[in-house]
């Protein structure tokens, strides 16, 4: 604590503002030609084509989805045969003890079950979400950006940061330019 | 060219109304549904409407406490009718609860866009209806606080519940969509919360928004994740809803009661489980509307596509009523025959006539267009068809039992004063948590509504659509 107040107030990056996502696409398309590798922009609502203009990669997540309902699947259809056959084997009306098609309904639901659940944790887990604090929370216009704003932020630990350079570029895009502390 | 985009017609019937008022842009779209949160004001009718249901809710503290005073003996299923409202309310109530899933899910990959103002409630409703379903087989255990022995788990009774059984079925069907529900409903709800968390003015609305929306920020990143998640979330739910009022047909079709035993239980639930689902979503918007002042979000054309959705389901289930009836003829089985003719002459015949008049005939008016946009006439006839599928899970259940193979065991049910409280109960806490809902928690899914604004359809040159 002490030798925070002894340093300066350390960066995180250049934040410009935009009125609508399309003055923000162009932005963040332009940052990418430009060579701007960490950054990235904030949105009320998604907005197609601004993660490929960031040079985002796409998301993992549809096949942990897919992984999810695959353990679901199996492990649904092993419990049952497992209780049938193994734990509990009991005779009704003179079926089988594997008598699989009485096992499907269950195991479609666990199946289900656990693809949904991987899908929000998976989703949750991979955004880093819940995460009490960010730096970007430290801009006050910021509280628009779940509003009606749109943000693009630079961070400083792109190699290409300079507190000069990068506030000039951003300053040729839009009207609103600040700088976020860390 | 952003003109033509914008203009273009994306539902079939939507020429007529828009999907959201003019004059719309972000911020009059965050403001005005925020505002019914954040407000401190309560409006006296509120207060009036949420004190009578939760009286009302109240009941069914009561009712519980002498079922489980007394035991389960104070309702009246007894042999033969050994499924009375327990069951009925059970269906009727997890039916209501399929239309929001419909809405959520169904209509977002077939991308309705009209769908948007009506989910965030219509999912509310799936939750609240699905906890009302869940107090009926709960509390139709006799002891509650047992109820985790339906699950599969190692015991040191060296026990496992039977998975041939669509009782058991049931268990995982049930449990499944009260969990998928819950997380799509409030995957849904992530970005709003982050919205009411920058907007809301005093510190402890602040800190609970905080803690909710997670530290959600609107990133790219975060949002192709999330949409990612969110439409596979739909993928999932749609199948599960099909699975769901089908296990819960099984319940019956798997047996051999005539009546119950027919193939066409599956389909013919669906079906009856949208109907009843969208009459209820009808019964709640129209109020909720007129009362907030909603008509820009809920325009005429939710309520006509809403009605359309109810005329086509209503004569699927319409539909099966007539196989039902020959079923019972081609079947050439004595019983099944006995079974349809005492549906329409026995001691019960009100009910079935009653049952033809509300889910067969009454729906029909919603034919003409004049007639679908008369509010006050379809917020009557979305009621109609509530009873009219509480009707009918009264004729499948009650009027199938009550005559058994040996007429020496035939029977007359009528439901006990409990039963009648439980019942009244239930639709209470229902009540109250729409009620608690549209006041705590958006009840308009903002950024979705905002997709809908005429600016943020337009794309720059570049870029070619999605």
């Amino acid at each position: 604590m002490s030798h925070a107040a002894v340093e300066a107030p350390k960066t995180f990056g250049m934040m410009a503002e935009f009125d609508d996502h399309q003055q923000l696409i162009k932005a963040a398309a332009a940052a990418h030609a430009a060579g701007y590798r960490k950054m990235d922009a904030y949105t009320p609502y998604p907005v197609h084509g601004l993660s490929e203009a960031l040079g985002q990669k796409p998301t993992k997540i549809s096949s942990l989805v897919l992984l999810g309902g695959f353990i679901g699947c199996i492990g649904g259809f092993g419990l049952m045969c497992w209780i049938t056959m193994v734990a509990y084997p009991m005779n009704v009306a003179g079926k089988p003890n594997y008598s699989w098609p009485a096992f499907i309904p269950i195991t479609f639901e666990t199946t289900v079950l656990v693809a949904a659940l991987t899908a929000v944790f998976g989703m949750l887990a991979l955004n880093g979400l819940p995460q009490p604090y960010h730096p970007v929370f430290n801009v006050d216009r910021f509280k628009r950006a779940s509003q009606d704003r749109f943000f693009l932020c630079i961070e400083a630990v792109d190699p290409k940061f300079d507190p000069g350079s990068t506030r000039a570029f951003l300053a040729q895009h839009s009207a609103e330019v600040m700088e976020v502390d860390a | 060219m952003d003109k033509e985009l914008v203009q273009k017609p994306i539902a079939v019937g939507i020429a007529q109304d828009p999907v959201i008022g003019p004059g719309h842009d972000y911020t009059t779209v965050t403001d005005k549904i925020s505002e019914l949160v954040l407000t401190t004001k309560i409006h006296k009718e509120w207060v009036i409407g949420f004190l009578f249901s939760a009286s009302l809710a109240s009941l069914l503290g009561v009712a519980m406490y002498f079922l489980l005073f007394k035991g389960i003996g104070v309702w009246a299923p007894n042999v033969p009718v050994g499924w009375g409202f327990d069951i009925i309310n059970f269906v009727w109530w997890i039916g209501i609860g399929h239309a929001g899933t419909l809405i959520s899910a169904i209509l977002l990959l077939l991308k309705q866009e009209w769908r948007t103002s009506i989910n965030r409630f219509a999912e509310a409703m799936t939750l609240f209806a699905v906890a009302c379903a869940g107090m009926y087989p709960l509390m139709h255990t006799g002891r509650p606080w047992l109820a985790y022995w339906m699950l599969p788990y190692p015991n040191t009774m060296g026990m496992w519940p039977q998975p041939r059984s669509p009782l058991l079925w049931d268990v995982f069907a049930v449990s499944t969509y009260a969990t998928v529900s819950a997380l799509f409903w409030f995957v849904g709800l992530i970005p709003d919360l982050a919205t009411l968390r920058d907007k809301a003015k005093h510190t402890v609305s602040r800190y609970i928004f905080g803690a909710l929306s997670m530290g959600w920020r609107g990133s790219a990143d975060h949002w192709q994740r999330y949409e990612m998640a969110y439409l596979l979330l739909a993928g999932l739910s749609t199948p599960l809803v099909v699975s769901v009022h089908t296990i819960v047909s099984f319940d019956f079709a798997i047996g051999i009661i005539p009546g119950w035993h027919t193939t066409i239980f599956p389909p013919y639930f669906v079906a009856g489980a949208i109907f009843a689902g969208f009459a209820m979503v009808l019964t709640l918007a129209i109020p909720m509307r007129a009362f907030y002042k909603l008509e820009d979000f809920i325009t005429m054309h939710h309520i006509e596509n809403m009605c359309k959705v109810m005329l086509a389901t209503g004569i699927i289930v319409v539909y099966g009523y007539f196989l039902e009836v020959f079923f019972g003829w081609y079947s050439a089985n004595e019983y099944e025959k006995a079974v349809i003719m005492n549906r329409f002459t026995g001691p019960y015949a009100w009910s079935y006539w009653a049952l033809i008049f509300c889910n067969g005939l009454a729906p029909q008016i919603l034919w003409w267009k004049k007639y679908r946009r008369n509010l006050l006439l379809v917020w009557i006839i979305s009621n109609i068809v509530s009873v009219g599928m509480w009707l009918e899970r009264w004729v499948i259940i009650v009027v199938s039992l009550h005559r058994d193979f040996i007429p020496a065991s035939w029977g007359y049910y009528t439901p006990t004063i409990f039963d009648e409280a439980f019942f009244a109960g239930t639709i209470g806490l229902f009540l109250t948590l729409m009620f608690l809902f549209v006041r705590l928690l958006p009840s308009i899914a903002m950024f979705e509504m905002k997709l809908l604004v005429p600016a943020a359809k337009a794309r720059p040159e570049s870029e070619g659509g999605h």
